[in-house]
């Protein structure tokens, strides 16, 4: 290759001016690169939610992102607006405190599949459960990536990893059904290699008033990958090939199986009334505030 | 890319066009947006950049057709493209 045709395109007037990335104004630049891996999917997924929060139309002063504790934890670090990173697994219940304490705030809450599911799986059964309006983001990578590629509740059946290194003989949770029978009004499933979807889906997600969950498939390179001869890029082609797009589709036959296809798409959009409206019809009263016994 | 046929509004349809930026110091070489560029219009250059990973260089800047998709794919937030008006296009 010839270093001359290299520089043969670029602009004499840009070379000097700083290149600002669209998504510059929403991340704190002073912390990028961030600490992802090379690739990592994490970032594209929250590339994809950064552009869906622009798009939205909601009023970013007023949007929080709150995250927990693991590698996609990290993005409340990068993101320009309020935002906070919590104890392990207490996202959520961090999330519905400040939603009940100010309804008037948009809160996302972006974590890992470690996170959401297996230390914190209990509040994200009883968020859905209540209804709150959260915007539930989760970054699956099959793994806990951040301390050293453990089995987690999520991987799939036959992966090796550094605690199962013949090989895990658990079946994984099927996450969309998981938030379907706890009663989560919107869910949907994709992979970062469908980026377009998935940031249509997100605006539409965060622009629900009930409680909605997206998983989104993410490679994990270095942890998970690695043990199982899978660079990313091999990891984004078996998305490529093995994934369908089915909206609509029954979250019964939704199970995380590489050997047969992964559904994606958005399978539930419902209305149902939110924790604050069923608290306020139920428990504050018109008669409680004028200071009347009802 | 490959129609299997010649769209009847071939001729009518203005195809868009996109100057790809590159933030070469944020690149850390997933090879993302040269594997899933549509056009195939990147590829690994052969300079390091200070972290000594390879970043993309544009081998057909001509045949962007500012699809974003690049961008999007993008987990450093490394590379971006901007539409190029049909004039700048011409004196350029």
């Amino acid at each position: 290759m010839n270093p001359k045709d290299q520089n043969k395109y670029e602009e004499p007037n840009m070379v000097d001016t700083p290149l600002h990335h669209p998504l510059d104004d929403l991340l704190r630049t002073d912390r990028i690169p961030h600490i992802w891996c090379p690739g990592c999917g994490i970032g594209t997924a929250f590339s994809a939610c950064l552009q869906a929060m622009r798009t939205s139309g909601l009023d970013l002063e007023k949007t929080v992102m709150v995250s927990g504790i693991g590698c996609s934890g990290r993005g409340a670090g990068y993101v320009k607006l309020d935002s906070y990173h919590t104890t392990h697994g207490r996202a959520i219940p961090f999330a519905t405190g400040m939603k009940l304490a100010n309804p008037d705030l948009n809160v996302v809450v972006f974590s890992g599949d470690g996170d959401l599911f297996a230390i914190g799986g209990n509040h994200f059964i009883h968020a859905a459960r209540r209804n709150m309006a959260l915007t539930v983001v989760c970054v699956n990578n099959f793994t806990y990536g951040m301390t050293g590629g453990q089995v987690a509740a999520t991987t799939p059946y036959q992966a090796k990893t550094t605690t199962t290194p013949r090989g895990n003989h658990e079946a994984p949770f099927n996450l969309p059904l998981l938030a379907y029978a706890s009663g989560a009004t919107l869910i949907a499933r994709w992979t970062i290699l469908h980026a377009r979807d998935l940031t249509e889906c997100l605006k539409q997600a965060l622009q629900h008033s009930g409680f909605s969950f997206v998983e989104i498939l993410s490679p994990c390179p270095v942890n998970y990958g690695r043990r199982n001869r899978q660079s990313a890029l091999d990891m984004l082609k078996m998305f490529q090939d093995k994934c369908i797009i089915q909206n609509n589709a029954s979250p019964a036959d939704l199970e995380m199986d590489f050997a047969k296809r992964i559904v994606l798409g958005k399978f539930v959009h419902v209305q149902r009334p939110t924790c604050i409206e069923t608290y306020d019809k139920t428990c504050r009263l018109a008669d409680f505030s004028k200071g009347k016994a009802a | 890319m490959g129609f299997w046929r010649i769209p009847l509004d071939t001729t009518d349809i203005d195809i868009a066009r996109g100057r790809v930026h590159i933030l070469e110091e944020r690149c850390k070489g997933c090879g993302y947006c040269i594997e899933f560029c549509p056009k195939k219009a990147l590829a690994f250059s052969s300079k390091f950049n200070q972290k000594g990973y390879h970043p993309p260089y544009m081998i057909k800047p001509d045949e962007c057709v500012n699809c974003h998709y690049c961008e999007i794919i993008c987990p450093e937030f490394a590379i971006f493209s901007v539409e190029v008006e049909p004039a700048e296009e011409k004196q350029a």
